[in-house]
Order: structure tokens, then C-alpha cells, then sequence
């Protein structure tokens, strides 16, 4: 077997392995290479991750559902001979697995670009973080069992909350931190509850074998509901998003990226549980329907709470809310469209616009919160009533800025209008109101940002804001490249659609193939 | 075509859009080079006359961001006022609306699906 085939064969125990191993190893190569060179290596790690989640993404698109099983005679051996249920730690990837992985890869790689300039004391702790922030990610999208998704999303919201809580001498951070910590908890033991229902009635922890047993009865309804309200809540939808700008306005902006990161991994979740465990629940469409009208609220919600903001990374958690209603907008209407094994055009479309404003949203908020963190290095200030007049010394800064405005408002050609342009045409199918509400919306979120580009970058300069601090080379790079990804998306959304979000969206909805694939008897 | 992207009731193309855009910039930037040649920047001419008063700086006229839609807000009053005092802060009041929505949640998926 050729290195390349090897690669191919163990990407995703590696995928998982290679970050988990480096954030452990960080803080001892911390002391012996000094920390330049430590920046170098994690950046060199992510990147070397990056390209094996692209490694197996082409596997994935090309030849379909890879199962990866630990501990067996060979990783392909997913039930072996005389098994009736999979028992071993197994990994199940399909389309909407490796379009989350693909998110993650490139989400921690920029962060940690980002991170290259940070000066906090203590930055190995920072590093391990948020390389645990990303095996987190990767564990919880690949993973086909239930215990294991609960494992992944515990070491994440850990790593997240101790990232949220950084900067220990702020008072605010730690804040931000407690509610994080609760939130996650709650969250946490709501999923672990549900598994302990099902595993109590089914005997197996294995998704696709549950999705199998499941009879939907009063237990099988109890762990949904529950599970759903969890994930809602992580992902921070309205009424329960009260935490988000709390922690995202808090945690350290250069990883800020990944905590936004790991809410979208819970809407994975949502995405997971809904649709393979149970895709063939009669009443899954009403909770479609719950979903598309808290995706209303909190698009409502998000924007006309953001405009009275006047801290910048504040407003943009409220915005960030807004942008989770988007895509919770268009798993409803999937949901709510799905019968059986299918689900009609305009669900699909609705489905695929959700999956791919989940890519956009990760890189516009995660964009427009590198700026807010270029403007408060530079300047000392997140408060937009002390800043004016930036646009005229910092304008790479400002010209991102405009970018990141653009992208998260849906303006064309944007990543944000290709992604909403799908959301919107097929909601209106489901009912015209919905995708009014989305619009109006859009149009509240671009008065948002209108408002934070006025404030802090247009007007006359100031002269308490005379001396700025120069910005570092390696925070314009990587904001450079999410300000690339984003133009190449919006020109470009056929590639994106096409080649991942619609087979993540077929993927989602066949889930009788993932089952297949889950509990194949007799092995390979 | 590359870079479409169709939707079940139309389809965007982004690459002729931002094409329309590249010629609509370009008649723009033809008009305005047509435009008053007298126009001297940074001269006596361009200098605002405000009824004979002295102009106040720019940076005290620059408004500030939180006066920024302040119609807006003083329009919807009575929408804001609840919001706002909605968000407490208060982690006891998060927890609650977690349990009123998981009971709310509850109820609908029972009934439907049992």
C-alpha cells in the first residue's frame, strides 16, 4: 500500500489523531523551540490536517459514505462476523460530515494564522485550546455513535469555554466564560440523558443502528424534544441565545472564529439527530416546523437587537445570531418538506442554501470579528462611540471590513446572497411570509453594519485616535485569505453547491444509505 | 455555465452581474470625468458656507454611533423597552427560557407524534 493510500485509508483516525496528539505536545515544544517556532509548527499541523480532510472529501464526494472502526482486524470491518450491533468506536463520514470537516480545517487554520501575533501570557494554553477546540469539532462531525458525540462535544465545549474565559485578569471574560460553561453543561447533559433513553430501549449506542431499531415511540419523542431544545440553545437560537454575545464578545477575537465554529458544529448535530436518527418520525415535520419559527424569531430578534449595540464585537454576536436563524430557516423548511426517504425540490434547495450559509456564516462573522479585533489592537477601543475615522489610516482594515459588511448583509456578488438567494426562493414555496421575514432581515443586517462602518471607520479624524498601534502582518494575512475564500464562494457558489453542499443535502436526507453503511453485516 | 448557481425557480450568475457592474462603473467614471473642470480640492471653493457662522470641526460633527437610527428606536419604543429588558444577563433567566421552550417543544412533538 502506497503512502498515499495509507493516508487515505487512516484520514479520519488522523484527521482527529494529529490535533488532539499537538495539544498535548504544545506546551513542551513551547519551552524548547521557543514560540515562534511553535506558531510555525501548529500552523504547519493545520494546514497538514487541512489537506487530509481534503483527502478525504474527494474520497467521500467520489466513492460515498466511508466508515473508519477502531480496534477491529481492519478499520473497514464495521460488524464483524456473529456481531449483531457495532460495538466499537466507529466513524461514519458522509458528504455532510466531510463539508463540516472541510469548515473546521479551514476555520482553525485561519485562526490559528490569526493567533500568530497574539501576546497573551501563557499562549501554549492558548494554542492547546484551540487545537482541542478543533479535535472537538472533527470528532463530533465524523463520529457515527452516539456516545462518542457526546464524548467529542464535551472535549469541545471544555476547550471552547476555557478559550471564552482566557483573559483570567478580566472580569468580563471569566463572566462570559461561567455562562458558557453552564450553557454547554446543560447542553451536555440534555444529549446525555437522550442517549441514556435510547441505549435503555435499543441496546446500542451506534446512530445508524438506532435510526434502524427506533420504533418512535413516547421515549424515542421525549430524547428529541430534548435533544433538539439542547442544540437549539448551543447553537444560540432565540430565546436562548441571551449567552452569545456574552461569550463571543469576550473570547480572545483571533479564535472567536472557532467558538462561532463550534455553535455551527451543534446545528450539525441538530442537522444529524433530525434527519438520520429520525428521518422517519411522523412528526418530524412539526418539529420542522418549531424550528423554522424560532429561525424567524432569532433573524428578527438578532438584527433589532444589534442595532442599539454600541460595543463592536457585541453587535456582532447579536448579528451572529441572526445569521444562526438563516440557516435554522432553511433545516426547517427541509424538515418540514420531508417525507420518508425524500423531501421535495424546494427542500432540497432550502437544505442545500442552509448547509452552505453554515461554511459562509463561520467565515463572514468569523471575518467581521478579526476586524473588530484589528480595530480594538490598533486603536484600544470596541466602544463605536469613541471610535471615527479609522477608513482614512487603516484601509486594507477598512476595505475588509466592507467585505465582511457585504458578505454577512447577503449584497451580491457575495458568498452571503448566493447561500440566502437558495434559502429565500425555496421558503417562499413553503410559505411567501417566511421568506419576506428573511429579506427584511437581510436588509436589517446590512443597517447594522452600515452603522458600526459608519461609526468607527467614516468621519473626520480624531485626536485621541492620532497614535494606532501598527497591525501585524499575520492578522491582515489571514483575514486576506477568509476575504478570498468568501469572493471565490461568491463568484463561485456552483462549485460550492454542487460538489458538497447538495450531496451533504442527499446525504442527509437518504439516511436509509447511511444506515446501510453503519451496520453493514458481516464486515467490510 | 460556470459560476450559475440555480435555484427550482431562477438562476444567479454572479460573473455576469459583477460584469454588468465593471460597465456601469466604467459609464460612471466616464460621466464623471466630463464633469466641472473649475473644481480645485482642498481650496477657498470647496469650503461650506453655513449663513455667514463659523464652521464647527469635523470631528465634533460627526455623528456617533449610537445616535445612529435613534428615530428608529424612539419609533419602535415600545417593541425595544420589553426586548431590552429581556436581556438581563442574568444566567437564572437563561436557564429559564431553555425549560419554557423545552416544555413548549415537548408538548407540540407529543402530540403529534404519540
Amino acid at each position: 500500500m502506497s503512502a498515499i493510500e495509507s493516508l487515505r485509508l487512516h484520514s479520519p483516525a488522523l484527521i482527529i489523531a494529529i490535533p488532539l496528539l499537538t495539544a498535548f505536545i504544545i506546551p513542551l515544544l513551547s519551552k524548547i523551540i521557543g514560540p515562534k517556532a511553535r506558531n510555525g509548527f501548529v500552523v504547519a499541523v493545520l494546514t497538514g490536517v487541512l489537506a487530509l480532510v481534503l483527502l478525504l472529501a474527494h474520497d467521500v464526494i467520489t466513492g460515498g459514505t466511508r466508515t473508519y472502526v477502531l480496534g477491529g482486524s481492519t478499520p473497514l470491518l464495521t460488524l464483524p462476523s456473529g456481531y449483531q450491533v457495532p460495538v466499537r468506536i466507529m466513524f461514519v463520514i458522509d458528504a455532510m460530515g466531510v463539508f463540516m470537516g472541510i469548515m473546521c480545517g479551514v476555520i482553525a487554520l485561519v485562526a490559528a494564522i490569526y493567533s500568530c501575533m497574539e501576546t497573551y501570557e501563557g499562549l501554549y494554553k492558548f494554542y492547546t485550546l484551540l487545537l482541542l477546540v478543533t479535535t472537538g469539532i472533527f470528532g463530533l462531525v465524523f463520529t457515527g455513535d452516539l456516545f462518542n458525540l457526546f464524548v467529542f462535544f464535551e472535549i469541545l465545549s471544555i476547550a471552547s469555554c476555557g478559550l471564552v474565559a482566557f483573559k483570567i485578569d478580566s472580569p468580563m471574560s471569566m463572566e462570559g466564560g461561567f455562562k458558557y460553561m453552564v450553557i454547554s453543561d446543560i447542553g451536555g447533559l440534555s444529549l446525555l440523558v437522550m442517549i441514556g433513553l435510547l441505549y435503555g430501549q435499543y441496546d446500542a449506542l451506534n446512530i445508524g443502528m438506532l435510526a434502524n431499531r427506533m420504533d418512535y415511540g413516547m421515549i424515542d419523542i421525549i430524547a428529541l424534544g430534548l435533544i433538539v431544545t439542547a442544540l437549539l440553545m448551543k447553537s444560540g437560537s432565540v430565546p436562548m441565545h441571551m449567552w452569545t454575545p456574552d461569550a463571543y464578545g469576550e473570547t480572545p477575537s483571533s479564535v472567536t472564529i472557532m467558538i462561532v465554529g463550534a455553535s455551527l458544529s451543534s446545528l450539525y448535530a441538530l442537522f444529524r439527530i433530525c434527519f438520520t436518527l429520525y428521518g422517519g418520525f411522523i412528526g418530524i415535520n412539526v418539529a420542522g416546523w418549531i424550528i423554522v419559527i424560532l429561525a424567524l424569531i432569532s433573524i428578527l430578534v438578532g438584527v433589532t437587537m444589534a442595532i442599539p449595540q454600541t460595543d463592536f464585537k457585541r453587535l456582532i454576536g447579536y448579528a451572529a445570531v441572526a445569521e444562526i436563524g438563516f440557516i435554522l430557516l432553511g433545516l426547517g423548511a427541509g424538515l418540514a418538506s420531508l417525507s420518508g426517504n425524500s423531501v421535495d425540490a424546494y427542500g432540497i434547495k432550502a437544505m442545500e442554501g442552509s448547509i452552505f450559509h453554515i461554511f459562509n456564516d463561520a467565515l463572514d462573522i468569523g471575518l467581521l470579528f478579526f476586524v473588530a479585533a484589528v480595530v480594538s489592537y490598533a486603536t484600544g477601543q470596541r466602544n463605536l462611540n469613541n471610535l471615527c475615522g479609522l477608513g482614512r489610516k487603516m484601509k486594507y482594515t477598512t476595505f475588509l471590513f466592507i467585505i465582511g459588511l457585504a458578505a454577512v448583509a447577503g449584497l451580491p456578488p457575495m458568498n452571503g446572497f448566493a447561500s440566502k438567494f437558495l434559502i429565500y426562493e425555496s421558503v417562499f414555496h413553503l410559505n411567501p411570509i417566511l421568506a419576506i421575514i428573511g429579506i427584511l432581515g437581510s436588509i436589517m443586517m446590512l443597517a447594522i453594519f452600515v452603522k458600526a462602518f459608519s461609526g468607527a471607520f467614516l468621519g473626520p479624524p480624531v485626536p485621541e485616535l492620532e497614535t494606532y498601534k501598527k497591525v501585524p502582518r499575520s492578522m491582515l494575512f489571514a483575514m486576506s485569505i477568509v476575504v478570498a475564500i468568501i469572493v471565490f464562494f461568491g463568484l463561485f457558489p456552483d462549485l460550492i453547491v454542487d460538489n458538497l453542499a447538495h450531496p451533504a443535502a442527499q446525504a442527509l436526507v437518504n439516511h436509509s444509505e447511511y444506515i446501510s453503511h453503519a451496520i453493514r453485516i458481516g464486515g467490510v | 455555465m460556470i459560476g450559475s448557481l440555480l435555484s427550482n425557480a431562477g438562476v444567479w450568475m454572479p460573473l455576469a452581474w459583477l460584469f454588468v457592474l465593471v460597465v456601469t462603473w466604467a459609464i460612471v467614471y466616464y460621466i464623471r470625468s466630463r464633469g466641472e473642470a473649475r473644481y480645485h480640492k482642498d481650496t477657498e471653493q470647496v469650503r461650506p458656507f453655513l449663513a455667514g457662522h463659523p464652521e464647527t470641526s469635523k470631528a465634533a460633527m460627526h455623528v456617533r454611533a449610537s445616535n445612529e437610527y435613534w428615530g428608529f428606536m424612539e419609533a419602535l419604543k415600545g417593541y425595544y423597552h420589553p426586548l431590552i429588558k429581556g436581556h438581563t444577563g442574568n444566567l437564572n433567566d437563561y436557564i429559564c427560557w431553555f425549560t419554557c421552550i423545552l416544555a413548549i417543544v415537548l408538548v407540540l412533538v407529543i402530540s403529534v407524534g404519540v
